[in-house]
């Protein structure tokens, strides 16, 4: 078990029942980690940062659209690892690369995350993907997630109900997640 | 796109989970599945004919005994391996006790009984039907298996289409046992048993192509 395996599962149960800022804790914990993860394990094929950081970014929406397949009855940071190693397996058997050497029991997630998160950007590009989304979806998300407004005022400014806008923002989500796992599959 | 834009987004406004989602999506599948098993067994084979004798009602209810046990342990495993992270591997073969008992239940069967009675008891009438049947009328469970898994995440996905295929075998021959009338244990634990594990092992081939997310 990691040390701070106590620490992220109490901000993942609080992050579970809406708690914002320790939803943003965790993730940029874990983005570190992942990071450090994926580059250490592509390197190996040659791959580059960006290529790290698509894997990065697939799997952070993963973690966000399927984050209730998390049970508090569980340790966290073997659900954690076993998403990442999914996505990295999927990741390196589209690409036919021998994976064979890869020691799938590697508890690798504990590499430190190297400090350059703000050099590197993923082959994504946020406005375009939204783009290509519904305008109900799109304007959801934008008002909500990147504006910052309540569910409540986003109902009122867009004449559409509560429940309706967070069905959008839901479906537009897992629509980006499907979206950026395409690409990253391709 | 930098990280940080995109959990920034992720994690403005975020929205509680249900935490009872999860079950409460599978359940609905396998309640889904058992009722379009037994009405795919109802409108096509049809309903045997003898139920309102003693004999017939307790193997009848030997075989729904049998699908029951395969249902409800398969589901309880599925709802793990459902979750990322990992089950022991022991833990996953503890779903093949249904099998193995009504195995061992015919195995009894077979050891009181004369041996020129052995034939009947174990191929029946229609053990071809049987194992042919369970397979076919399992497709449209598993569908709805596979659809409620999708949206979990699986990451073995060999084992998790494997139990999913399990489940629907169990769903197929609780609906094909209001049909068949072939009344012995033996003939349960092959051709009942026979046909769950086909649908397991076409459910680990299907799989990993059918739940990759």
């Amino acid at each position: 078990m990691q040390a701070d395996e106590p620490e992220l599962k109490t901000l993942m149960t609080a992050a579970q029942s809406g708690d914002a800022a320790a939803y943003r804790t965790l993730l940029n914990h874990l983005s570190g980690r992942l990071r450090g993860y994926y580059k250490s394990k592509l390197v190996r094929y040659g791959r580059s940062s960006a290529d790290a950081e698509d894997l990065v970014q697939d799997v952070i929406l993963a973690l966000h659209t399927r984050r209730h397949t998390y049970s508090t009855d569980e340790l966290f940071t073997p659900w954690v690892h076993a998403i990442a190693r999914y996505k990295l397996i999927d990741y390196l058997r589209r690409r036919n690369t021998g994976f064979a050497d890869m020691p799938l029991d590697s508890m690798a997630l504990e590499i430190e995350a190297h400090d350059d998160r703000n050099a590197v950007e993923s082959g994504y590009d946020l406005q375009r993907l939204l783009a290509k989304l519904p305008e109900k979806m799109q304007q959801a998300i934008r008002q909500v997630k990147i504006e910052g407004l309540s569910v409540a005022e986003a109902a009122v400014r867009s004449d559409m109900s509560e429940s309706a806008v967070k069905v959008s923002i839901h479906r537009g989500l897992k629509k980006l997640a499907d979206m950026i796992a395409d690409e990253v599959k391709s | 796109m930098k990280t940080e834009e995109l959990i920034s987004v992720l994690s403005t406004n975020v929205e509680p989970i249900d935490r009872r989602q999860l079950s409460r999506e599978i359940i609905a599948a396998v309640v889904v599945g058992t009722v379009a098993a037994i009405g795919t067994a109802l409108i096509l084979p049809g309903m045997r004919a003898d139920l309102s004798t003693e004999y017939a009602l307790a193997y009848f209810c030997a075989k729904m005994i049998f699908a029951a046990a395969v249902i409800v342990v398969g589901t309880i495993y599925l709802l793990r391996l459902a979750r990322p992270g990992a089950v022991p591997q022991s833990r996953v073969l503890a779903v093949t006790w249904p099998p193995v008992a009504v195995g061992a239940f015919a195995a009894l069967s077979l050891i009181s009984a004369p041996l020129w009675h052995w034939h009947t008891m174990a191929m029946g009438d229609g053990w071809l039907e049987c194992l042919v049947s369970i397979p076919l009328i399992a497709v449209v469970p598993f569908v709805a298996v596979v659809l409620a898994v999708r949206r979990m995440a699986p990451t073995d996905l060999v084992r998790t289409g494997a139990l999913a295929g399990f489940v629907a075998g169990g769903m197929s021959a609780a609906g094909y046992a209001l049909h068949c009338t072939d009344d012995s244990l033996p003939f349960i634990a092959l051709w009942y048993g026979g046909a769950v594990l086909l649908c397991a092992l076409a459910g680990a081939l299907l799989g990993p192509r059918l739940l990759r997310w």
